[in-house]
């Protein structure tokens, strides 16, 4: 099989991920959507490693998981606070990180 | 390898800054004493070095090489010259007497805050052990950039000391002092880093030009003059003119040079008078030094290019500051105003290219250190008595208080430059050194003198004089720290003032060296006297 | 021998030191401290005197070198004294007089609280008048010369509670200043053309000087007789010296007539070898001292206040001396004689106006005296033997120095001779009005001050002694002062009477002091017997102009109108309105602006970069508004540009 279509796919994906983050609401949503942008990029990097015959696209795909949960740590609890405080989950709601 | 004293007496101010910093908050007084102890050690230093300075010796002594980043040619070198070394006891000599003064200055008014950690009197002498520290390192640095680390450190306990421990006497009130102290502290950072960040620029464009002819770029003033005087390293005119004015600038800011000086009012104005002192006699000293010493012997050609203009301007400073000062109705803005006045002294003498101008601004940079710190200090101690800085709000206070008086007129004496007082010695010299190579620019800056002595003696008159004024019958007399502060000053200016010989001894083969770097010696007089 | 010289300017100078840092402890004896050590002065230099007399006339000048005060380079200041005979006369009537007017001043500022300073500040002046003398060069005649400008301010303005005192010792000490850029451009082109200033090394080379040195040294001299002006308060820096009377009167004797205010001649005759070889500068120098000599005169004829009477004729007695020094060596020795002559009588003058003023409540407008000859005899008599001496009275001092530079001003030759002679002579008629005048107002005439209203001083006249005060109520009871005051007089009335007639025996002031500024006849046009009749009929004409004005008729209390001259003269010639117009308010509508302009324009350019970029960042943060979202699409945006530019560029 010809290894450009999981490059096809991997772009569909982080397409689909951008889209979700700037046109969805609920921060959850958002958050999932992000998720699936780095899963697009995992995607990509395998498929990198596996077309240039080496393994440092999936050593940094690896990197990237750990990076992703970790981040996920982080966010989930800010939103959970910010739901706390705020009764809502919309990124719309909340503009605290203005100057 | 033999004491590094430069780096001690640098590291004590240093150390003692920190110590400082850690008293508790209630012992206000040992921490007062702690810092005062720190800055007589560090004078004890600079005078050891300065007695043990060989006025036969090599240009550059105690120097200390270390690498420190070998890959950007970075080294940690330092050395002093004659014009150094003296500059170093100067600060040295002048911290203690700020701290007399400021004695009670940063304590809080009453002790409310709850707060253990506010600490106010604690930081207030940590800044000034701070500064001293910098100040000191740059005296000494012989490395461009370890040069500009401490040119533009010194910034930061400087902006704190400003805004915040500024004059309680302000004419509009509380809140209008702390906003003008604000204002002034964010005017004076501005200034100088936006001189400061030019001058990168140029120390940049610096190692580029070495990096470029000798094949590694360096920063060391000692390789880079080395490589030059081996034919090595020769600067394009039009790169040395451009590096030059960087370098220039950032110096002309921190003098402060007409039309830069609008800082220096503001600063001066709205800081307590021995941050002032601070400002006027020791960090701006920097500036006037730093030309005499990068920008003369780097850039001897772009020296001699920017020569006219720069002229112009220091004889502009000399008369435009000292009619604003007369102009003046806060007593501190009048010396500041003074204060530019004098730094086109200063400025007039390095570029005149003379031996005689050249010492003389070098012992005009003391002088006026002192004779500044003397009549400053004096104001600060009748202002927060009265608690108004204004000229109006003074008079007849000979009556009252005759020893503050007589101090104030002494003070006020050196500054018009008295024979007899040691600002007249650097004075003369300075105009003697210009009149020699340019009468014209000579005779103008001799105009100086008559306009010294109006504003000196108008403000003496205003304040001192005449019937006893409401609100100024109750002034005390100076009492016995103060005149521990104040009568030094006066002996100083008075010895140096009869026998500057020990100074000018150490200053003027160094002087020589730099006008041989420029390629320059004195007119030879139509009728040479026989000795 | 040499040692001595220093401990000449040593002695006052540590009296001073002590005096002015002593405190409250010394208040007690620090007058009868100051007195000695004055004196302590005058016997040095009366052992110097003995010893000089004793040497021969060409190997009389001592010197001594004590340190170098400023070596740099080229630039060596020595610190060194030169005593020849020039000096050695100097300092005989500086100590001499100084002596004196201390012991005056112990009975004159008993009541003041701040004798002590007062004293101090005399050996201040001492210390510093001496220093201007002895110097060997002219960077330490500088020291002296500024030295004794500060003396003068801080005893201008001893009483410096009163604002018109204050005033007064600021006006002087800045007029002075003017005349100080004289001396040191003076000295700069000395140093830049000579290679030094010290007298020994630039004398015996003004000779060599080429044409176009020629023209500097043409300079220097004016240079140097800008200071003169500057010291000795002459035209056109005359101004300060009839406000300087507001200082104590001692003060006034010493430091305003006798001794401070013939520096600029000093100065002058010291720099003979530069002015003999600019004769432009001479000719400067001669114009100055004959218009000085005219305009003081005319003041002192209008003034009501005794002593700014006195401080006119002192401008004008040293108009004669600058004019005598401008004429070379035919006048040197005599505006020396002059100066000495000049400094006894016009010092016994002021103490004897201060002796009346003692007696009279500090009263000092002389509408209110009349007829004191009989309450205060000594100081009539001490003061009646000064006045004839400075109108030139046969066989009195003023008789010999005066007509001596009379003859010296007509000896000049050519047209230039008789327009000074005739200057000089016009000068000593108007002389004779104005002393006359003094002496009748004062000592002659009805009792004015008996009826009641005359104690209070008039308001546009304020009295220079602030005694006058507090002392306002109730008639003044004049009386003689004590002896501590009439000794000094009557030591000075005997030098007013001798001095002169001691000097011309035999020539002998001449060639004392010959080797020193040498000497030449010169050709008069007219006979020396002729200028003295001449002088002897001015004289008489004016006593006798005076005595119809003021002696056969009462004077008014009240001064009259009075003539446009006069009027003019009272406000001292209307020098002051002019300075006052176009110095004070054009200096200070200078600073105004300038003060004005600093704020707004050069401060401005930089306020107003500031508020552009702040207002730019102001502009700019609006983008950061806090939603995630638009963040991200920024982020996206910005991707996508990059990308894009990276293809672009790959492409092309």
């Amino acid at each position: 099989m010809n290894p450009a279509n999981y490059l096809y796919l991997a772009a569909l994906l982080f397409t689909i991920g951008a889209a979700g983050v700037l046109i969805r609401r609920n921060a959850i949503v958002v958050f999932m959507c992000v998720e699936l942008m780095l899963n697009a990029c995992n995607l990509a990097f395998v498929t990198f490693s596996r077309l240039h015959g080496n393994l440092d696209g999936q050593v940094i795909a690896f990197f990237t998981m750990v990076v992703a949960a970790a981040e996920v740590v982080v966010g989930l609890a800010i939103i959970v606070s910010i739901y706390r405080s705020r009764h809502s989950a919309s990124v719309d709601d909340a503009n605290l990180m203005k100057l | 390898m033999s004491f590094p004293i430069l780096t001690v007496t640098a590291a004590v101010p240093a150390v003692g800054a920190v110590v400082t910093a850690a008293v508790p908050a209630a012992r206000r007084s040992a921490a007062r004493l702690t810092a005062l102890a720190f800055s007589v050690a560090t004078l004890v230093l600079a005078l050891v070095t300065m007695a043990r300075f060989d006025t036969g010796g090599a240009r550059y002594q105690f120097t200390e090489t270390h690498t420190w980043v070998k890959n950007f040619g970075l080294h940690y070198d330092l050395g002093v010259d004659g014009i150094g070394v003296v500059m170093v006891a100067l600060t040295a000599l002048l911290i203690p007497f700020v701290m007399l003064a400021g004695w009670h200055d940063a304590d809080p008014l009453e002790d409310v805050n709850p707060n253990r950690r506010w600490r106010p009197t604690q930081g207030f002498f940590a800044l000034i052990l701070l500064v001293e520290a910098m100040v000191v390192l740059s005296f000494e640095a012989t490395d461009v950039f370890l040069f500009y680390i401490f040119f533009e450190a010194m910034l930061i306990p400087m902006y704190f000391l400003i805004g915040g421990f500024g004059d309680r006497a302000h004419p509009g009130g509380e809140e209008e002092a702390a906003r003008q102290r604000s204002y002034a502290a964010v005017k004076f950072l501005l200034y100088n880093l936006a001189g400061g960040l030019i001058m990168l620029a140029a120390v940049i464009a610096l190692y580029a030009a070495t990096a470029k002819q000798l094949g590694t770029g360096t920063f060391s003033l000692q390789e880079i003059l080395d490589a030059r005087a081996a034919g090595r390293l020769h600067l394009v005119t039009s790169t040395e003119r451009w590096i030059f004015l960087g370098f220039f600038f950032a110096f002309a800011v921190k003098a402060p040079l007409w039309p830069l000086h609008t800082w220096l009012p503001n600063a001066m104005g709205e800081s307590t008078a021995p941050v002032a002192v601070l400002i006027t006699a020791v960090v701006d000293k920097v500036g006037t030094f730093a030309m005499l010493r990068f920008c003369l012997q780097l850039f001897p050609e772009a020296s001699k290019w920017a020569t006219p203009v720069i002229l112009v301007l220091a004889v502009i400073s000399i008369i435009y500051g000292a009619l604003l000062a007369v102009g003046q109705r806060d007593i501190k803005r009048l010396i500041a105003y003074a204060s530019v006045s004098h730094f086109g002294f200063i400025i007039l003498g390095i570029f005149a290219m003379t031996s005689q101008g050249q010492s003389g601004a070098t012992l005009y940079m003391v002088n006026h250190g002192i004779s500044t710190a003397a009549l400053m200090l004096v104001a600060g101690f009748l202002i927060s008595r009265r608690g108004s800085r204004l000229i109006a709000d003074f008079g007849g206070v000979q009556k009252v208080a005759p020893v503050l008086a007589g101090t104030f007129l002494v003070g006020g004496l050196a500054t018009l430059s008295l024979p007899g007082l040691a600002p007249f010695v650097s004075e003369f010299l300075v105009l003697v050194g210009t009149f020699s190579r340019y009468p014209v620019l000579g005779i103008i800056a001799t105009l100086g003198i008559v306009l010294a002595a109006l504003y000196v003696l108008v403000l003496y008159q205003r304040t001192m004089t005449g019937p006893v004024k409401a609100g100024v019958e109750g002034l005390s007399d100076l009492k016995a720290r103060e005149l521990l502060v104040v009568a030094p000053l006066i002996a100083l200016l008075l010895f140096l003032g009869v026998y500057p010989k020990p100074v000018t001894d150490i200053v003027n083969p160094s002087v020589g060296h730099t006008l041989s770097d420029v390629h320059k010696t004195d007119p030879k007089p139509a009728l040479e006297a026989k000795k | 021998m040499d040692t001595l010289i220093g401990l000449l300017v040593a002695a006052p100078l540590l009296g001073a030191g002590i005096l002015l840092t002593g405190g409250r402890r010394l208040d007690r004896a620090g007058h009868l401290l100051g007195t000695l050590l004055a004196l302590t002065s005058f016997v040095l230099a009366a052992v110097l005197f003995a010893d000089m007399l004793g040497k021969d006339t060409g190997r009389r000048t001592l010197t001594s070198h004590l340190f170098t005060w400023v070596p740099v380079d080229g630039f060596q200041a020595q610190v060194g004294f030169q005593l020849d005979q020039l000096s050695m006369t100097f300092v005989l009537l500086i100590t001499g007089v100084g002596t004196l007017i201390h012991i005056y001043s112990i009975g004159y500022m008993e009541h003041d609280e701040r004798r002590r300073r007062f004293f101090g500040y005399l050996n201040l002046f001492l210390a510093a008048m001496l220093l201007l003398v002895l110097a060997d060069n002219y960077f330490l005649l500088y020291a002296g010369w500024e030295g004794v400008g500060l003396a003068s301010y801080l005893l201008i303005g001893f009483w410096q509670h009163k604002p018109s005192a204050a005033t007064a010792a600021k006006k002087a000490f800045l007029v002075n200043r003017v005349g100080d850029i004289g001396l040191s451009v003076a000295i700069m082109l000395l140093f830049t053309t000579f290679g030094s200033f010290a007298f020994s090394d630039v004398f015996p080379k003004v000779g060599q000087a080429s044409a176009t040195q020629h023209a500097t040294v043409t300079g220097i001299g004016f240079m140097l007789l800008l200071a003169a002006c500057g010291k000795s308060a002459q035209v056109p820096l005359q101004s300060w010296l009839g406000d300087a009377m507001e200082g104590p009167t001692p003060v006034s004797a010493l430091i305003h007539a006798a001794t401070m205010v013939t520096a600029g001649v000093y100065l002058i005759t010291r720099s003979g070898a530069i002015f003999n070889a600019a004769p432009d500068a001479q000719t400067a120098v001669v114009t100055v001292g004959a218009v000085t000599l005219i305009f003081g005169a005319i003041v002192g004829c209008a003034k009501d206040d005794i002593k700014k009477a006195l401080a006119g004729s002192t401008m004008s007695q040293i108009g004669y001396m600058i004019m005598a020094a401008g004429l070379g060596p035919i006048g040197y020795v005599f505006a020396i004689m002059h100066l000495v002559t000049h400094g006894f009588f016009k010092a016994g003058l002021f103490l004897g106006a201060g002796s009346v003023m003692h007696g009279m409540n500090d009263e000092v407008d002389m509408r209110k005296f009349g007829g004191l000859r009989k309450y205060m005899p000594i100081t009539f008599v001490t003061f009646g033997l000064g006045y004839l001496a400075i109108i030139g009275f046969p066989g009195l001092s003023g008789f010999f120095s005066k007509d001596k530079i009379i003859e010296a001003a007509f000896a000049k030759g050519g047209t230039e001779g008789w327009i000074l002679g005739t200057c000089a002579l016009i000068g000593a008629a108007i002389t004779a009005f104005y002393m006359t005048r003094v002496m009748l107002m004062t000592f002659f005439g009805e009792e004015r001050w008996k009826d009641g209203r005359t104690a209070t001083a008039s308001p546009d006249e304020p009295s220079a002694e602030p005694a006058a005060a507090h002392s306002a109520h109730g008639a003044p009871h004049p009386h003689e002062s004590p002896s501590s005051m009439t000794i000094p007089m009557i030591i000075l009335a005997f030098g007013s009477v001798f001095a002169g007639g001691l000097f011309s025996i035999n020539s002998a002031f001449v060639k004392w002091l010959e080797p020193v500024t040498g000497h030449s006849e010169g050709d008069s046009p007219v006979s020396t017997g002729t200028v003295t009749a001449g002088t002897m009929v001015v004289l008489v004409l004016g006593v006798l102009v005076a005595w119809l004005m003021y002696g056969r008729r009462p004077v008014p209390a009240v001064a009259p109108k009075g003539s446009l001259l006069t009027r003019a003269a009272r406000r001292d010639l209307l020098q002051d309105d002019f300075n006052h117009v176009v110095l004070v308010r054009g200096g200070e509508h200078l600073t105004r602006s300038l003060v004005y302009l600093d704020h707004s324009l050069v401060d401005g350019v930089v306020n107003g970069t500031a508020a552009s970029v702040g207002g730019l960042s102001g502009r700019l943060r609006r983008l950061q508004n806090g939603y995630v979202r638009s963040y991200a699409v920024s982020m996206l945006g910005g991707t996508a540009v990059v990308v894009a530019a990276t293809l672009l560029m790959r492409a092309v």
